[in-house]
């Protein structure tokens, strides 16, 4: 039970005026974010992030995740008042949140919609309390083989199992891979695809990039939509939060489920989009009245936003064990460890004890307060929709201008962002996804690194990945989860071979 | 149960239309995007070759990595090309229609020229110009809305990078001007 000193220390850390003022703000800031048409969770960590860069790591991130927090909360206002879903992974909760919601019974649906993200969040970082110290205590005996086995493992299981056209989700990493080879090469100290421009020596910085792709892009796309809106207005009453919460212990089942199938998504890169439908879906598909889905019925509220908000949450666990980000924003999350001049990774337990567990404790505390600030301010957040995006859209470009320069005060950086605005734009509309491209940038120099130290170690001999039973099956699972389609198809074909014969 | 009977409405006037003609399809885009990134592949590709990308007795060279990052990118590409050629589905997809067009170029122009403005005027100034000029121009919303709106926001951010968190911007000839 070290664990749970260790978190009441990390309370101990956080429980200071300072700390509870910069946790409200953030979750505000995420808040607006999130109802904000065309912004949501990554962008608008990537675009804060700048404000942060002052302040000391602890402060930092807990204000980020809060911003997180904040935008997680803010995407289900929008999709049960105004039937748009602020983000990808609340299309689901529109299904049966906006009907309650023309039924008059909008209140009922946002709380709870902030009452099951509450539960989901709670229960991943619960998970993440007592499994995240033992895996990193595990990862601490891994050397270079071992790192870029799991790094292997991450790329190819975005290759593996991801759902766009694999061509593309190669594509968009290799070329996150490429970007991130550019300027000096840490191990021989060469520098490499710079063509002799100074500006490239510095190479292509993460946040530079993340900013462009995600905020940019997202105003472009934004612009494209029709604008217009009608929806409802809501106050919650004290009387409909108490008696949302009585009905609670009756959908138990779909809350567990919910939260378990958010959990397992989050920390395998299948994200939280999947994680809602499947949580609505199973819903459904449990449910003894499936016809009264979508017609306003509260548990389709409950299961996709418990399991979002699940897997939102369980994508830190391997970003705070391993390093590796299992989403966009917890990439995002990554590179500013970085600029914060943490190496993230299993030694972060053990060298950073202060920032890891204000963080932990910063997640438990952070969506306590978030469930009632937005059960008290829904109205007000609702009505930032009246704001016009011709007001928004400007405001939104400086913002992401000041962070991009801000991370390495270059002005080239801008125009790079400025580049990226684009390339985000065309890959979104051609299908070409994006969050390998984050993954591979943040991933690609480390991963590098550790193979490079390994071949070092090993005097050029590739058997070293197959050195010992730990490093072997990692490896060998990322080669198989990288031919998985191909594997499975033949699976499939030699059992419908079989079974005809056995009929 | 509550008052959920009041309506938020907005409205967008500028909306583009429907049936607005379509500009490129989204086979043309993905064959344009397919040449181009063969064109990044075929450069890093020969870079990282000049560079070194052998193998040498302590593993790989410099440019090893991304030499077969290049090749693999190249070919990932020339597969997207030929599918783009063969597919029958997205020839009849839109990649962006003329209205559509429009609107993005709306805030992508006025995007591009606060970059410009910001290496010469200072950012500042530049986002002052760019939130005063798009609210009125682009958004239609009344002059002296733009002007409060841009200055209060560009104020705000000055206060607090510059003064509050001591994060410096590009600055230009009014902040010198005014011994900032």
């Amino acid at each position: 039970m070290e664990a749970l000193g260790l978190l009441m220390h990390g309370f101990a850390v956080l429980l200071t005026w300072k700390t509870l003022l910069l946790m409200m703000t953030g979750l505000v800031l995420g808040i607006f974010v999130g109802v904000l048409p065309g912004l949501g969770g990554p962008n608008g960590v990537a675009i804060l992030l700048p404000l942060t860069f002052t302040m000391d790591p602890t402060s930092a991130i807990v204000m980020l995740s809060c911003i997180y927090w904040g935008a997680l909360f803010g995407g289900a206002i929008t999709s049960i008042l105004f039937n748009i879903p602020g983000e990808a992974w609340s299309v689901a909760t529109t299904f049966d949140g906006y009907p309650m919601a023309q039924q008059g019974r909008a209140a009922e649906a946002l709380t709870a919609a902030f009452t099951s993200s509450f539960i989901g969040s709670l229960v991943a970082v619960m998970l993440i309390t007592f499994l995240a110290p033992m895996i990193s205590s595990f990862a601490l005996r891994f050397g270079p083989p071992e790192f870029f086995a799991v790094y292997l493992l991450t790329f190819c299981s975005f290759v593996g199992l991801g759902r766009e056209a694999k061509h593309k989700t190669v594509i968009s990493m290799s070329l996150g891979l490429l970007l991130a080879g550019i300027g000096m090469d840490t191990v021989s100290g060469q520098l490499r695809m710079t063509f002799g421009s100074a500006e490239l020596l510095r190479g292509v910085n993460f946040l530079v990039a993340v900013i462009g792709l995600f905020g940019i892009s997202e105003i472009l796309l934004t612009m494209e939509e029709r604008l217009a809106l009608r929806g409802h207005a809501a106050a919650i009453s004290l009387r409909v939060v108490l008696s949302v919460w009585k009905d609670l212990p009756k959908y138990w089942v779909t809350l567990f489920r919910s939260s378990f199938i958010g959990c397992w998504l989050g920390i395998t890169p299948g994200g939280a989009i999947a994680a809602s439908f499947m949580g609505y879906n199973l819903a459904k598909r449990f449910s003894k009245d499936q016809d009264s889905f979508g017609k306003g019925r509260i548990e389709g509220v409950f299961a996709p936003e418990t399991a979002a908000h699940a897997s939102g949450t369980a994508a830190l666990l391997p970003m705070l064990a391993l390093g590796i980000p299992g989403s966009g924003t917890a990439a995002i999350l990554l590179g500013g460890l970085m600029v914060w001049g943490l190496n993230p990774g299993p030694l972060l337990f053990v060298e950073h004890k202060d920032f890891v567990w204000g963080l932990i404790a910063s997640m438990y505390l952070g969506n306590v307060v978030g469930l009632v600030l937005v059960l008290t301010t829904v109205p007000i957040f609702a009505s930032v929709l009246r704001v016009p995006f011709a007001a928004v859209a400007p405001m939104i470009v400086v913002s992401c201008a000041i962070g991009a320069y801000a991370i390495q005060n270059a002005m080239f950086d801008i125009w790079l962002m400025l580049g990226f605005g684009v390339v985000g734009y065309v890959f979104k509309k051609i299908g070409i996804p994006l969050a390998p491209f984050t993954l591979a940038l943040v991933l690609g120099n480390r991963a590098e690194d550790a193979f490079r130290l390994s071949m070092i170690g090993a005097g050029g001999d590739l058997k070293v990945f197959w050195s010992n039973g730990l490093v072997g099956s990692i490896t060998t699972l990322a080669i198989v989860l990288l031919f998985w389609p191909v594997i499975d198809k033949a699976f499939g074909s030699v059992t419908r071979m079989v079974r005809p014969a056995k009929a | 149960m509550s008052n959920t009977d009041i309506e938020i409405v907005v409205e967008d006037p500028t909306a583009p239309e429907a049936d607005s003609p379509e500009m490129a399809s989204v086979r043309v885009v993905d064959v344009v995007v397919s040449l181009l990134l063969l064109a990044l592949a075929l450069t890093l590709g020969f870079d990282n070759w000049r560079t070194g990308a052998g193998w040498e007795s302590t593993g790989p060279q410099p440019g090893y990595f991304p030499f077969y990052l290049s090749i693999i990118l190249g070919g990932a590409s020339l597969y997207g090309l030929v599918a783009a050629f063969l597919s029958r589905r997205e020839a009849s997809e839109s990649f962006v229609t003329q209205a559509q067009l429009r609107r993005v170029l709306a805030v992508f122009v006025p995007t591009v020229l606060f970059c410009l403005a910001t290496q010469f005027l200072g950012l500042y100034v530049a986002s002052f110009l760019l939130i005063s000029c798009f609210m009125c121009l682009v958004g239609k919303i009344a002059w002296w809305k733009s002007l409060l709106t841009a200055f209060v926001f560009t104020a705000a951010m000055f206060v607090t990078f510059d003064i509050a968190f001591d994060v410096i911007m590009p600055k230009g000839p009014l902040e010198a001007a005014l011994g900032r």
